[in-house]
């Protein structure tokens, strides 16, 4: 321990098998996936959780950072004399960037450290262990549901966050600064194209959900069974998901993005 | 694993808004162009495309009808660029194709003229007729240094040589 380069040593092999042990719960959740129990009911429940009560805070939050893109990009169109091309400001950040990013870092704050604590207060209690008693899988009956339901939610959440982000704009740039609502629709309409954008943002929104659900999960599924040991993976779950979901969006915007 | 039809119902309702709201941004907002396998392609080839992008609009009288597709560099050193139109245009053989700017410094686009010709062009066909992008800089540097011969031959291809050319 006190050798500092056998540390780095000890340091790179634990990160090796977080890795590993990753990809070998990835598997066991595709595994689990495709044989039948289906669990259609947990799914829905989940759906709810995750979906149904962040959809307050994702309309909100679509709805405010909206409104400020459409202020800031008034202000700084305005000096060009290209006031006209604000939808397109606004559409175009929402639906490639901001839309995805945002929605998948809300719903990893919002959901997935719900989706953390609850596993691993499951774990502290042995609920897990019980569920193994009774020769129950956990991640077919407690995991898997979560999983889906997060990869299912996650583009619904950032569709709507896009719709309420487009609406705030709208709000502020024609209600709020007398601005032409017929030259919003239409250069948002003209600048946004289904194949490069709105796919790209499906896209993207689909692999946050993955990452969100399987990180939140594995982060619930291996903690500590202890009180410290569950609070450490709920704020692993947030801190890693959000940092996973930026590098990614640079990942996928560099591969797909134009 | 009880079920609760309000929360069900809620649910449903999540999913459906949901689905909604992708519909709304792909159909209204993103709109279905021309895309498909069906549209119209054309090419056309120009000595000088400026500063031409991809996806940039072709319009015919101002009205938008497709975009550029593509634009590769031809065997011969001219611009080879491939059009994706409506397919349900009916464009005469001698249509002839510009590239043009919007106001001074904005993007540039291609304008379609076309022509009096009872053929009409089919997709995968070629425009013969074009007229290359004219560029500003070089418009400026023949005003500032074409006027005296002895001057622009010392600044040699840069300045002197080309104004937008037509070619047949």
């Amino acid at each position: 321990m006190a050798n500092p380069v056998s540390h780095v040593g000890y340091k790179a092999v634990r990160f090796v098998q977080g890795l590993g042990s990753l990809a070998a719960f990835t598997a066991d959740i595709a595994r689990s996936a495709l044989t039948p129990p289906v669990r259609f009911a947990a799914f829905a429940r989940e759906l709810y959780k995750l979906g149904v009560r962040s959809l307050l805070i994702i309309c909100v939050c679509g709805l405010a950072v909206g409104m400020v893109l459409g202020l800031q990009g008034h202000h700084t169109l305005v000096r060009f004399g290209a006031q006209r091309s604000l939808g397109a400001v606004v559409g175009l950040s929402l639906i490639r960037e901001l839309g995805p990013v945002l929605t998948a870092l809300l719903v990893a704050g919002r959901a997935g450290s719900a989706t953390a604590a609850e596993i691993g207060a499951m774990v502290v209690t042995e609920q897990l262990n019980g569920l193994r008693m009774l020769s129950i899988d956990p991640v077919s009956l407690v995991i898997k549901p979560k999983a889906a339901a997060m990869l299912v939610v996650t583009p619904l959440l950032t569709a709507l966050f896009i719709a309420c982000g487009l609406y705030g704009g709208y709000l502020v740039g024609v209600g709020l600064l007398a601005g032409d609502p017929g030259s919003y629709m239409s250069s948002l309409r003209s600048a946004v194209n289904f194949h490069n954008d709105i796919e790209c943002c499906m896209l993207k929104s689909a692999v946050f959900g993955l990452l969100l659900g399987l990180i939140a999960t594995y982060r619930g599924y291996t903690s500590a069974p202890t009180a410290e040991g569950v609070s450490a993976a709920t704020t692993a779950s947030v801190v890693i998901s959000s940092v996973t979901v930026l590098l990614t969006d640079y990942v996928i915007t560099a591969l797909w993005g134009i | 694993m009880d079920r609760s039809p309000l929360r069900d119902f809620f649910v449903g309702l999540f999913v459906l808004a949901g689905i909604a709201a992708i519909a709304y941004l792909s159909i209204s907002i993103g709109g279905f162009s021309w895309h498909g396998p069906t549209g119209l392609k054309l090419s056309a080839a120009f000595d000088e495309t400026g500063e031409l992008a991809v996806r940039a609009p072709v319009v015919i009288a101002g009205v938008r009808v497709g975009e550029v597709a593509t634009i590769a560099l031809q065997d011969d050193f001219r611009a080879r660029v491939e059009m994706d139109l409506d397919p349900t245009l009916k464009l005469p053989t001698d249509t002839s194709a510009s590239i043009v700017t919007a106001g001074v410094l904005g993007d540039r686009y291609i304008e379609l003229q076309p022509g009096g010709d009872e053929k009409l062009l089919k997709s995968g066909d070629r425009i013969a007729f074009t007229e290359s992008a004219i560029v500003l800089e070089r418009l400026i540097g023949q005003l500032l240094y074409g006027t005296t011969k002895g001057k622009a031959a010392d600044h040699g291809t840069g300045a002197a040589t080309t104004a937008p050319v037509q070619t047949p």
